[in-house]
């Protein structure tokens, strides 16, 4: 099988996914297995892609040309394999414990849900191949609207006013602002092909760079820089695999992974060094990471707090995008991988104790760790890795992130690194201690083990292991990225 | 001043076409809205007419010792828009009858109360 | 054959006009109707291939009469392009028609929609083709008079009002065009467009031309619904039958616009010194087609009749084919040529979809439509992909045309104009999804019956022209590249 042939598989796969999950209906269990079928197919056809992109090749496909000179086209680099295995691997994963949450909960319309899932896998795995601007923007585009019914999925009113404000900023600011960077770009430059070192270069000058990045940082709203980071709470009135998948780890890693891929495909890393254009984006990231923390101690909704906490974090990759360094960038996507994993553990845990005890506030988990402890005892490894510390994945990411910000001589930014990181401990770590150390509210002090279904509770014991795997394989992804930035060699 | 009264056919032209379209904005009744269109349409007849004609020329014959005729083609357009116009006002009476059927009354305004209170009642 | 080509569209749908009205029977006449759509639809293809392939215009003159004399067909790219643009939609709707008249119409008069429909239809592809402007002027009344008459077959009294003041106020617009007409022929001695071009340079700054464009400019604008002059347009829409809205929508302010472009374009010129088509596409027209693009959008969100609703959005939407034309420049006329075909598959089928409404549940009200996405689950997917077609999603074709748009926008260096652009199509997200929310978020109204989904007969015509505005989305080999094709012929860019 050629890579241009896997490509073509990943992008076919996920939509086949859809496809069956629209027509068999009436067969929910054969629907399941086909999903979880497929979502294993497309997980091997992603690893056999690695060791190309790990030798250095970048397989093409371009399909048909939109506007003159302008093709859906589709080119395959680190960033792109790194998101693409984040994607696939999660996807089956979660494809398990949505089928565990969705019956565990007799959800209706499950045919709906599973099909448009599959079409946001969809999307994201376009937007993760896109070889130009204008690819990624059409599967950024799609993956909000094919995320739209899953927001909304319980169809009331609550789901109504949460759909609204999803839609709302995320359709405003991709159609005013990052659309209006791409068509902008795309006069300037003459092509809207990712390449390296960027296209602007030479082409674009002054304040004009600052204009079009800030068009672009916050056009892309799916990746939640404040003030346009509200949606992503408001999504969480989804049911939580969405919530898992999509809010921890597609729709806003494809948001982080759009910002990135303009950062260093279409700016360059060097032309945004050498204007300075994008020091206003780090404190702007900066105030994200504080903020987004900040907000998150207050919310007693568990989801919500999670939510807020994401915001945070995406802060982070955008700082390391917005430093446009080594080990920024490095930084960076690391913190795609590893947040989406450690994240994803979070939710799962969340989504876990309300279709067992059915309760979703923070003030409400007394004493939990008795009845659950192995969903919390995974939210508690999830919780360590999003924090930061070692032995878990998120210990690297946080390492390098730092050390860009320290490289670039951004004394104050390694502060507020340290300071958001004991601010992710001040909201996440008090759940673990009131789980198991308090006694619950109301019944026995040790009441009998009710876990959620088993579906439900191997994956995020899956991914809170993963968190921990990462850790110690933390190398073959920082080899996978080297490339990313040019000049790097060996270095560190 | 003689230049602007010898152009006496023109300002005739502007009185017709300002009455007629003054006659359709202000009146409230659908069969003198629709004399106003005519008279605002009668007044483009003569403009037309008016701009073939050349001095000291005849209609458009052959005829023995005559060099110059006046153009004939305005006047053959204005056949033209002379059935538009008649057609035009055909449908305009028409369904200036279908409304005084529906509505019992071809004034304006009082459609326009009847219209509000079907629009209130959905 | 073939040299008859040029005129073919336009004499069959004439022709078979009188032979549906005589046939007197609903099933022949409507049969005949559909059948000979369809034929000039062929015809028109095959005149746009022609006329591309070959890069030269095709000339037919009328009766052997030469330019001078007589009338001159003369289809260059741009006219092909809105012949296959009247006679596709003109096809597609008129096949949607029968059963959706079926509840609208008296039986008896089915043979008359016929004939109207296909005059209607003659009038517009005669527009299209004709290269002598006093022949637009009787072509536009042609298809000008059966529109009122097909407008006023609507089951809703408010029909009849809204066809008179869509009369008075068309006729005012077509006698402005005459009197601009006059006044040209006046000035250069031709009727003919080619000639008239190039005699145009001879008058420059005379007072005559000057009015003649004013003549023209407001005559042409009440004519497409240019906002301000659009005051005749959402009632007509709104209780005209579900397939006259369609029809009408798609293709008559479609062949204004192109009627618009012919005088600026090709009469005027846009470059040299004889130009003065200067103050309306600097100053007129775009201020004209912004506050068209806010005013109307705004306007259509609070609207509580669907019909209604689109019918404002289609005021907002000529606002940007207006504001592409003013911007003289191959991406902004191609913008605004691509978008006259785009919106005329988005909107007609939209008003489609909504004909599929008012024929299960007899009303197109807002909050009739209550719970529909449940109960019409088909007809309310190709209305919500049409929806989105008019924001200007991705892989829509509103988007291709909005691109454009943008683009040349941006090419003049006028980054406000392309906000402006952009955030009025931010507008349409908000009256297209309360539409969405009423129909997946509310509950049915109570003591309805239950509704099932429309006929096939319907949604199969509905589905072909949302489906034809997500493929001219993609592939745009025979949407905007023709219609940059278009834009170079008009700038008279060598090919």
């Amino acid at each position: 099988m050629t890579s241009e042939m896997a490509m073509i598989l990943a992008l076919v796969l996920p939509l086949v996914a859809a496809g069956l999950s629209f027509v068999i209906r009436s067969a929910p269990n054969v629907r399941d297995a086909c999903s979880l079928a497929v979502g294993v197919a497309l997980l091997g056809v992603v690893i056999s892609l690695v060791p190309t992109v790990m030798d250095g090749g970048r397989p093409e496909i371009v399909l048909f040309e939109i506007f003159e000179g302008l093709p859906i086209a589709f080119r395959l680099e680190p960033l792109g394999m790194l998101f693409l295995l984040v994607v696939a691997t999660l996807w089956v994963i979660t494809t398990c414990y949505a089928i565990g949450y969705m019956r565990g909960h007799h959800e209706v319309n499950q045919s709906r849900f599973f099909g448009c899932f599959g079409l946001a896998i969809f999307a994201s795995a376009g937007a993760a191949l896109a070889g130009n601007m204008l690819t990624l923007f059409f599967f950024y585009e799609l993956l909000t609207l094919s995320t739209y019914p899953l927001v909304t999925h319980h169809q009331n009113e609550k789901a109504k006013r949460g759909g609204r404000i999803y839609l709302g900023i995320l359709i405003s600011t991709s159609i005013a602002m990052l659309l209006l960077a791409v068509i902008w770009t795309y006069v300037i430059a003459g092509t809207l092909d990712f390449r390296e070192g960027g296209i602007l270069a030479g082409k674009a000058e002054g304040p004009m760079v600052i204009v079009l990045l800030a068009l672009y940082a916050f056009g892309t709203g799916k990746a939640a820089l404040m003030p346009f980071h509200r949606w992503l709470p408001a999504a969480m009135v989804a049911p939580t695999p969405v919530s898992a998948l999509l809010h921890a780890v597609a729709v806003v890693k494809v948001g982080v992974f759009t910002v990135l891929k303009v950062v260093i495909y279409i700016f360059g890393i060097g032309f945004l060094t050498d204007t300075k254009a994008s020091v206003w984006l780090m404190w702007a990231a900066a105030t994200t990471i504080l903020l987004g923390s900040l907000v998150a101690m207050t919310k007693d909704n568990l989801k919500e707090r999670l939510a807020y906490s994401t915001v945070s974090q995406l802060g982070y990759i955008v700082l390391g995008a917005a430093l446009a360094s080594q080990w920024g960038i490095i930084g960076s996507g690391m913190h795609i991988a590893m947040h989406a994993v450690g994240k994803i553990t979070l939710f799962f845990a969340a989504g876990a104790i309300y279709v067992a005890a059915h309760k979703t506030q923070v003030s409400q988990l007394r004493g939990i760790g008795r009845s659950m402890p192995f969903t919390m005892t995974a939210y508690s490894l999830g919780a360590i890795s999003v924090i930061g510390l070692p032995p878990f994945g998120g210990a690297w990411s946080k390492w390098y992130l730092a050390l860009g910000a320290a490289e670039a001589g951004q004394a104050i930014l390694v502060g507020v690194l340290m300071v958001s990181s004991l601010l992710n401990i001040w909201y996440l770590m008090p759940i673990t201690m009131n789980a198991f150390f308090v006694p619950p509210d109301e019944g026995p002090a040790y009441p009998p083990i009710k876990e959620a279904p088993l579906f439900c509770v191997v994956p995020l014991c899956l991914t809170a292991l993963g968190s921990l795997a990462l850790f110690f394989c933390a190398e073959p992804i920082y080899r996978l990225l080297l490339p990313l930035v040019p000049g790097a060699g060996g270095g560190g | 001043m003689s230049e602007a009264l010898g152009l006496y056919n023109y300002w005739i032209v502007i009185f017709l076409m300002m009455t007629g379209l003054y006659l359709v904005i202000s009146t409230g009744n659908l069969v003198r809205k629709v004399v106003g269109l005519n008279i605002f349409q009668a007044s483009v007849l003569l403009l037309y007419v008016t701009m073939g004609r050349v001095d000291g020329a005849t209609a458009p014959i052959f005829v023995e010792g005559r060099e110059t005729y006046t153009d004939p083609l305005p006047s053959v357009l204005m056949l033209t828009a002379i059935v538009v116009g008649v057609a035009t006002t055909a449908v305009a009476l028409a369904l200036t009858v279908r409304i005084n059927e529906a509505y019992g009354t071809i004034e304006e305004d009082e459609i326009n109360e009847q219209e509000h209170a079907q629009e209130l009642a959905g | 054959m073939s040299e008859h080509l040029a005129v073919l569209p336009v004499l069959l749908p004439l022709l078979a006009a009188p032979i549906c009205f005589l046939l007197r029977n609903r099933i022949a006449a409507m049969g005949t109707a559909i059948a000979v759509c369809w034929v000039t639809f062929v015809a028109g293809v095959v005149l746009l291939r022609t006329v591309v392939t070959t890069g030269a215009p095709a000339i037919y003159e009328l009766g052997g009469w030469s330019a001078d004399v007589g009338i001159v067909y003369h289809v260059d790219t741009l006219a092909a392009f809105v012949v296959v643009l009247v006679s596709s939609l003109g096809a597609v709707v008129l096949t949607f028609a029968p059963q959706s008249i079926a509840k609208e119409i008296p039986k008896e008069k089915h043979h008359f929609f016929a004939a109207l429909y296909l005059l209607s239809m003659a009038g517009l592809l005669g527009i299209a083709v004709t290269g002598d402007l006093f022949n637009v002027f009787v072509f536009l009344e042609i298809s000008s008079l059966s529109t009122y008459a097909l407008i006023s077959l609507g089951q809703d009294r408010r029909a009849l009002t809204a066809t008179f003041r869509y009369l008075i106020l068309g006729t005012v617009g077509a006698t402005f065009i005459l009197i601009g007409t006059g006044l040209m022929y006046q000035m250069t001695g031709t009727l003919n467009m080619a000639e008239m071009a190039a005699h145009i340079r001879e008058t420059e700054g005379v007072r005559t031309v000057l009015v003649a464009i004013a003549f023209l400019t407001a005559g042409i604008g009440l004519k497409m619904a240019l906002f301000p002059l659009h005051a005749w347009l959402p009632n007509a829409y709104c209780y005209a039958p579900s397939s006259v809205t369609a029809f009408v929508a798609a293709t008559s302010t479609k062949v204004s616009v192109y009627v618009l472009i012919r005088w600026i374009y090709t009469i005027f010129g846009t470059q040299g010194p004889g130009s003065m088509s200067g103050v309306v596409v600097d100053l007129v027209l775009p201020a004209m087609a912004i506050s068209g693009m806010f005013i109307a959008s705004t306007v259509a969100i609070f609207q509580t009749n669907v019909k209604r609703l689109l019918a404002f959005s289609s005021v907002a939407q000529i606002g940007y084919m207006a504001l592409g034309v003013s911007l003289v420049s191959e991406s902004g006329l191609t913008a605004g040529i691509a978008h006259l075909f785009n919106h005329a598959l988005t909107k007609g089928g939209l008003f489609l979809a909504m004909g599929c409404i008012a024929y299960r549940i007899g009303s197109v009200q807002l909050a009739d439509m209550r719970g529909l996405g449940r109960r019409m689950p088909v007809t309310m997917f190709l209305w919500v992909l049409g929806g989105l077609g008019l924001i200007g999603v991705p892989c829509t074709a509103g988007f291709v045309s909005k691109w454009y748009l943008v683009r040349a926008a941006l090419e003049q260096d006028a980054l406000y104009l392309a906000v402006i652009i952009l955030l009025s199509s931010l507008l349409a997200v908000i009256y297209v999804w309360r539409v969405i929310e009423t129909a997946y978020f509310q509950e049915p109204p109570e003591g309805k019956d239950e509704v099932t989904e429309a006929p096939l007969s319907l949604l199969i015509p509905t589905a072909v022209l949302i489906g034809a505005s997500i493929y001219f989305g993609l592939f745009t080999e025979w949407s905007a590249d023709v219609a940059g094709l278009a834009a170079r012929e008009l700038l008279g860019v060598v090919r």
